[in-house]
């Protein structure tokens, strides 16, 4: 852009803008950016197939050919790979640019099968909609068709249809550059090139369904979706992803008042249009008929299906009843899985009721307090040059928060070091990973930090530490050390938050989080073990499941007199509960809802929620009401006004069309720092295995085992132990082994892994089969088990 | 299994250390498996694909480009007759018919006794000397319809065992570099200097 | 004029100059022994002994062209890698796969420490780090005979570590393909380097010069290009300019095949020998097969517009044979006598070009292949006279253009108007039109003989209903 400045007249150039023209009209573009970008901002479309902004032009297709001059005359060139320059001149429809991309769409054409009718593409496929815009008309190819098999499952959810594939390369790119799973690839060549895995091996990617919604034709469709709607019968809303806390921007689509697709929406600063698939499929679950769809009381032993004002009555009575004995007799559980909004009702009505003990987070996070330690966005994280994570494996938790940091390393030239006891996902791509044995992190992270090699990549510019809890048979205080001596070292770091579950950052903000000194979720069950807590209510949160030590949890079930639980499944937590109020899932309501990185932004309803289930606010609300403990709103708006008012840190959350695109960051409250503690380090006997307990992707979570698609992903319960110590056991494979710690002894197959470091063993959390939560007790730091052959 | 032998695994890594980049080594390394079995098997990219730091699905895709590689077992000898310009020109497909009767196959087909694959090739890079075939990538110009009986003749009686390896063998000669002369790959991210030589002075 | 025929099948030395096949008359041409005694190697210490920027200099000065087929000045695109980036990578285009073409494989069998010997010359004067001499899949004697020669040019201490006593260390690493023509094109060819797929990068932003083998400056050169450092060495730019013209010095290695009396390899003097001369010439082919009548010729590779009789005195000089609508390519000329079948001539190489396709390119992936089909549905004699304008305007979707209207007459000329624009990355989409193209332009009458009038049948006729 040229500025003349009005006082010396001088011409200012602003470097990273070039003037070009398109079809004769002055277009700005920035240094770098290809035409067919510029060109976007524009009304000339230039058709298109494989190229995507997201991904590493490769110019494949040839159907975005446009005419740029030279001195020699007009040159043909691909715009998505061609980069502007100044004083660029691009025709996007001179007749010789017609008839190259009518001839590329005619020969795109020759081998596609006619069958839109009955392909689920059809009505928003581009190749459809170019070849009437861009196309020939007509087809003179009378030869006879390739033929391949019709569609093969490529993996557990997605198909591929090699006749209609026209060979773009976008899913295999993104396989490869985007996901880091080149698992599926071209293969032979010219007119027999076809997309494939290898032989008998699945694309099992997490990020699979990325590939089905860039795929320009119907060449690669998704289980859950294959035949479910057409898109004139669609209708959507854009909303944001809840399944964990990245907060993935997605479009909600339903048919006949079903969810039927979701589809990422490319933010900037959060998911670039990708997904995972947990995350796009799980909306199963929503239309799940194991839904809970009317209020259930107890009735002898059994839950009977009841009308809403004798559940909410009956609820109301049992609290009332408790508070008879305190206001400590009660607490709230969970919160993290519903909106800011419901969040903020809650807290409104228990701190009318003068509910102190609550928590969002079900003992598997950290605390609250490090949300006060300077804050990093993905986008800051992704830029600093110093990426250090001492955090659960990424890929598992937080998949596309991975697939950020990912690109990080790799094209932007952040580094990451790595803390960690388990290779994760991004140990590949680290610049140093450092294994620690869990208890030990602290001393690691002292130790390494004081290198010079350490000292210098420190030094380089802007360091973030991803920090969350990685090992639940561990201690959160032992994280929480480490943290110190990294702050220690680097005193301007900031710190991005790993959290389990969608909204643990507004539920807190919002108050569900202890109150005045009283203790967390493992404090609150802890107490309940000793019969203090008379009745528990639990906001979408399921102890059983959730909780890492089942035994403490068995203990306080036994102990409280009444559970309330507010729900969209009956699980174990509630089954045995007075009573059970039916909640609307995701889809089914408004609000708003807070990631990791403290983004607010909107969830939004595109389905009449289930039988008579409700918000989780309008439960509050009512039951307030019943309570004569009037929260004092009447609706979803004014709610949300008065959060905005009375919390602080959604005061910045005014702006509704942010908040409806992507997101407002919410304000943080003024810094604290957190202190170091004397490093001691926890030796143990040789012959045990010292336990990492982590989360995968799929698991028994509630809307994966819902969602019938993911369900068969979830494997079976196994321990891992390094190659070398497996042959040390002296097993094989697959073979059942007693793995033991104080006479609490589990029987579970072992597996060797090369992620695993020597000398400890990796249990994955929640899996089907046995159960492993026998072995986790909270109290203890650490915990080492015995692995014993079974004679 | 079809994995590589250990001595292959030693001669791999060998290989491989000779580059930069290590996926840089898969197309010798398919050659060498397909030396020691006579075809590609499945066992073997999944091997590869260790060795060099890949998945089997990029060793599948690179393996299928090319099209000496071959993913089921052939003939003990493969009959390349080329089919192209100056070989058209002058009488391949009199060659081709000639040997598809006397072989009793069609183009790409392997004799019942497994000891020969009779199949199309494109040009050879000998096209002054046509019609020409390659046996096992040995060739043989001028080729007449005598010729070709001859050859197969030979072949069967084992006579030119010593020249034409089985299928799969290719180079006869590895390339060898003892450690005290070999200067060594580097990965490209580790050089950052200009050769020392390039300082404007002789270097002898 | 006494013509010998020496060791190396299909080669015809004759009585002219040698700078690359001096050495093909010896049977045992290809030993260290014979290379040391005769020069060998001398090439390699004159250069190292002088610094390496005049050697890069002697290289520009003697515009020693590249054979691989686009003739670019070798010196100039040494010059081309940006300053101060290194690594930077010698990769040697030994892929020789254009039908008609022979040459680089008599080189690399006939003379290895030549090659190696260029090889090294090239990487002391342009800074390179690392040599990769990729060979053509099939050519088992050729990698023989240059592992061999590298293993003994390695023990004698010319390959490696400290050369020859001096500070210039380089490898050479032997390297192999599989089978595909398109890897011959530079950029395919530092794909499959890299352990990939061969499909080409787009130019830009792949120039390799600037972004090659693993993303650094890359030189990719012809092995007859190599070729010709060592004599250039040891013989100096004024002795190297003065065979050959201005534009073409030197000599350059030709493969005549097809319907001549004696079909061979021959290294001619650049810029002046004509088309005549070499097939008509009795130091060369020495005339048509059966003294037949010359119908047309493919002057530089299966992906030349082909020349009819009247282009025969133009010489060997791409500036010369370009503007009459052809390219001289990779030195291989192909000769069709009246006998010829042009159809299927024609359908030969379409047909190879549309199976070396990589499958990158949609026009050249499904346009290439749907040509092949029209053409063999022609030849085979069920085609119709429809399926004559439907190859132009199938290939019009490759090479767009006027080209079903183009009056080659107003040019003067019989041929075809040539450089095509392309729709595709690299030349292979084109090259599967152009003998298309050519055949049908110059010969129609014989596509026309072929076809029939496209007849309707009634609808009964085919038995759909009645
Ligand atoms: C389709 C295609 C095939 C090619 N095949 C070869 C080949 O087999 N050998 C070769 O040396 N160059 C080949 N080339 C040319 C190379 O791309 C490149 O220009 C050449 O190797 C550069 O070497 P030079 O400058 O020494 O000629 C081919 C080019 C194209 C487009
Ligand atoms: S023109 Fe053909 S061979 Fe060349 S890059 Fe395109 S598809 Fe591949
Ligand atoms: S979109 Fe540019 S070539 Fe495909």
């Amino acid at each position: 852009m040229t500025i003349v400045d009005p006082v010396g007249e001088k011409i200012v150039v602003d470097p990273n803008v070039v003037n070009i023209t398109i079809n004769d009209k002055p277009v700005l573009a920035r240094k770098g950016e290809f035409i067919i970008a510029a060109a976007d901002r524009t009304d000339d479309f230039i058709p298109r197939f494989c190229y995507h902004p997201r991904m590493s032009s490769v110019g494949m297709c040839r159907q975005c050919l446009v005419e740029v001059e030279t001195p020699r005359g007009p040159m043909m060139v691909v715009s998505c790979m061609t980069p502007v320059a100044e004083g660029q001149i691009v025709r996007t429809a001179t007749d010789t640019v017609k008839k190259a991309q009518e001839g590329v769409l005619e020969l795109l054409l020759a081998n596609h099968p006619l069958d839109c009718p009955v392909c689920d593409k059809g009505g928003e496929c581009p190749l459809q909609d170019q070849a009437f815009s861009h196309g020939p008309g007509e087809s003179r190819f009378i030869e006879e068709k390739r033929h391949y098999e019709k569609p093969i499952a490529i993996s557990e959810i997605v198909y591929l249809d090699r006749e209609r594939c026209i060979l773009c390369d976008r899913c295999t790119r993104f396989a490869d550059e985007v996901a880091g799973d080149p698992l599926i690839s071209f293969t032979s060549r010219g007119n027999d090139t076809q997309v494939l895995t290898f032989p008998d091996e699945p694309f099992s990617s997490y990020f699979s369904g990325n590939t089905v919604q860039i795929c320009p034709v119907g060449a690669l469709t998704a289980k859950p979706y294959r035949f479910k709607a057409r898109p004139w019968d669609l209708d959507q809303t854009e909303s944001t992803c809840t399944s964990c806390s990245v907060g993935c921007r997605i479009v909600v689509q339903s048919s006949r008042d079903e969810l039927v697709r979701y589809q990422g929406v490319d933010i900037d600063p959060v998911n670039w249009g990708w997904l995972c698939d947990r995350g796009r499929y799980n909306f199963e679950s929503v239309n799940s008929t194991e839904r809970l769809t009317t209020p259930l009381i107890k009735d002898g032993s059994e839950l009977a299906t009841t009308s809403w004002s004798v559940a909410l009555e009956s609820a109301a009575r049992l609290i009332r009843l408790a508070l008879v004995n305190g206001s400590d007799s009660v607490a709230i559980l969970g919160g993290a899985r519903g909106t800011n909004e419901d969040a903020f009702a809650w807290a409104l009505l228990a701190d009318q009721l003068g509910i102190s003990q609550r928590d969002a987070q079900l003992g598997d996070g950290l605390t609250p307090e490090i949300f006060n330690l300077p804050q990093a966005t993905i986008d800051e994280t992704c830029a600093a040059s110093t990426i250090i994570l001492l955090s659960p494996d990424l890929k598992e938790e937080l998949p596309v928060l991975y697939l950020r940091i990912r690109d990080a390393a790799q094209k932007r030239k952040s580094r990451i070091v790595e803390f960690s006891s388990r290779d994760s996902g991004l140990t590949p791509y680290a610049w140093r990973s450092i294994g620690f044995e869990p208890g030990q992190q602290a001393q690691v992270v002292r130790q390494t930090l004081d290198t010079p090699e350490m000292s210098e990549q420190l030094r380089r510019g802007d360091v973030v530490v991803v920090v969350g809890r990685a090992n639940l048979a561990e201690n959160e205080s032992l994280t929480l050390h480490a943290l110190a001596e990294l702050l220690h070292t680097v005193p301007n770091a900031k710190i991005l938050p790993v959290l389990r579950r969608g909204n643990v950052r507004g539920a807190v903000a919002a108050g569900l989080t202890p109150q005045k000194n009283s203790g967390d979720a493992i404090d609150i069950l802890t107490k309940a073990a000793t019969g203090k807590v008379e009745c528990l209510i639990l906001l979408g949160a399921d102890p059983f499941s959730d909780v890492a030590d089942s035994t403490l949890v068995e203990r306080a079930f036994a102990q409280i007199k009444n559970v309330i639980s507010i729900d969209t499944f009956v699980n174990r937590s509630n089954r045995n509960a007075d009573v059970v109020l039916p909640a609307a899932a995701f889809g089914e309501k408004n609000g708003t809802t807070t990631n990791l990185e403290g983004r607010v932004s909107n969830v939004t309803q595109q389905i009449t929620p289930r039988g008579t289930s409700r918000p989780d606010w309008i439960i509050a609300t009512e039951l307030g009401l019943s309570l004569g403990a009037d929260i004092g709103v009447s609706s979803l708006d004014e709610l949300h006004q008065k959060m905005i008012s009375c919390v602080a840190e959604f005061s910045s959350c005014a702006d509704v069309s942010a908040i409806q695109s992507d997101g407002v960051l919410m304000v943080h409250e003024t810094p604290v720092t957190i202190s170091r503690s004397p490093i001691v380090s926890i030796d143990r006997n040789s012959y045990n295995y010292r336990l990492v307990v982590s989360r995968t992707m799929y698991d028994k979570a509630q809307s994966t085992v819902a969602s019938q698609s993911l369900s068969g992903i979830i494997t079976e319960a196994a321990i891992y132990v390094h190659p070398l110590d497996l042959a040390r056991i002296g097993v094989v494979e697959g073979t059942s082994v007693r793995v033991g710690i104080d006479g609490t002894n589990i029987v579970i197959p072992v597996n060797a892994n090369n992620g695993v470091h020597r000398g400890t063993a990796w249990l994955p959390y929640n899996h089907t089969g046995v159960d492993i939560r026998p072995l986790l007790n909270i109290a203890s730091d650490i915990v080492d088990v015995r692995i014993e052959v079974i004679k | 299994m079809s994995r590589l032998s250990d001595s292959n695994v030693a001669v791999a890594k060998e290989i491989i250390a000779r580059y930069p980049r290590q996926k840089s080594a898969l197309i010798p390394l398919l050659h060498l498996a397909q030396e020691q079995t006579g075809y590609i098997s499945r066992e073997a990219m999944v091997h590869l694909g260790e060795l060099v730091g890949v998945t089997s699905a990029e060793v599948y895709g690179t393996a299928t480009f090319y099209e000496m590689f071959r993913f089921e077992p052939i003939g003990k000898y493969l009959v390349n007759i080329c089919g192209t310009m100056s070989c058209a020109l002058m009488g391949s497909e009199k060659l081709m018919h000639h040997a598809e009767k006397r072989l009793g196959v069609k183009a790409g087909g392997t004799t019942a006794d497994g000891m020969f694959t009779l199949a199309h090739a494109e040009c050879q890079a000998a096209c002054t000397e046509a019609p020409c075939l390659q046996v096992n990538y040995r060739f043989r110009l001028r080729v007449t319809t005598a010729d070709l009986d001859n050859l197969i003749d030979d072949l069967k009686t084992g006579k030119l065992s010593d020249e034409i390896p089985v299928h799969g063998v290719l180079s006869k000669v590895r390339q060898h570099i003892a450690p005290d002369r070999e200067v060594g790959a580097v990965a490209p991210e580790l050089v950052n200097e200009s050769p020392v030589w390039l300082n404007g002075k002789a270097a002898l | 004029m006494s013509v010998t025929y020496a060791h190396a099948p299909g080669f015809v030395a004759g009585d002219r100059p040698k700078i690359v096949t001096s050495r093909f008359e010896f049977a045992d041409s290809y030993t260290l022994e014979r290379y040391l005694a005769t020069d060998g190697y001398k090439g390699l210490r004159a250069a190292l002994s002088r610094p390496a920027n005049e050697i890069h200099d002697d290289v520009k000065n003697a515009t020693v062209l590249g054979r691989g087929g686009a003739g670019f000045p070798a010196g100039t695109k040494w010059g081309l890698t940006p300053q101060q980036v290194w690594p930077r990578y010698l990769v040697v285009n030994g892929d020789e796969s254009e039908p008609g073409t022979y040459k680089d494989r008599l080189l690399m069998e006939r003379d290895p420490h030549q090659l190696i010997e260029g090889c090294l010359i090239a990487s002391y004067a342009a800074g390179l780090s690392q040599c990769f001499l990729y060979i053509r899949g099939e050519m088992a004697l050729a990698q023989e005979r240059v592992a061999t020669a590298l293993n003994e040019a390695y023990a004698a201490g010319y390959i490696g570590k400290n050369i020859l006593g001096s500070n210039f260390s380089i490898d050479i690493i032997l390297h192999w393909g599989a089978g595909a023509y398109v890897v011959g094109e530079e950029t395919a060819l530092i794909e499959s380097l890299e352990g990939n797929r061969g499909m080409p990068r787009l130019k830009p932003p792949f120039f390799p010069a600037a972004n090659g083998l693993y993303g650094q400056p890359t030189i990719v050169n012809n092995v007859e290009t190599l070729a010709n450092l060592p004599w250039l060495m040891c013989n100096g730019v004024a002795a190297y300019t003065a065979v050959g013209t201005k534009t073409s010095p030197g000599t350059r290695m030709v493969a005549v095949s097809g319907h001549v009396k004696r079909p061979g390899v021959f290294e001619i003097i650049n810029g002046t020998t004509t088309f005549r001369d070499l097939i008509f010439g009795e130091e060369f082919c020495g005339g048509i097969k059966d003294d037949n009548k010359l119908k047309a010729f493919v002057p530089g590779g299966g992906s030349a517009p082909w020349f009819t009789p009247d282009q025969l005195d133009l010489p060997f000089e791409a500036s010369q044979v370009g503007p009459a609508g052809s390219m001289l390519g990779s030195g291989a000329v192909m000769v069709m006598d009246e006998t010829t079948d042009i159809p299927a001539a024609a359908l030969t190489l379409t047909h190879f070009y549309a199976h070396e396709s990589c499958g990158k390119c949609t026009p050249c992936r499904e346009g290439g292949t749907w040509l092949e089909r029209i053409l063999r549905r022609i030849v085979d004699g069920s085609g119709t006279d429809a399926d004559l304008q439907q190859l132009l305007e199938v290939g019009a979707m490759i090479c767009p253009g006027d080209f079903p209207h183009a009056a080659n007459e107003k040019l003067g000329l019989k041929a075809v108007p040539f450089p095509y624009k392309m729709t595709t990355i690299c030349f292979v989409g084109p090259s599967a039109f152009a003998p298309v193209h050519s055949a049908l332009t110059l010969f129609r009458s014989e596509f026309e003989a072929r076809v029939t009038k496209r007849v309707t049948i009634p609808v009964t006729a085919v038995g759909v209903s009645s």
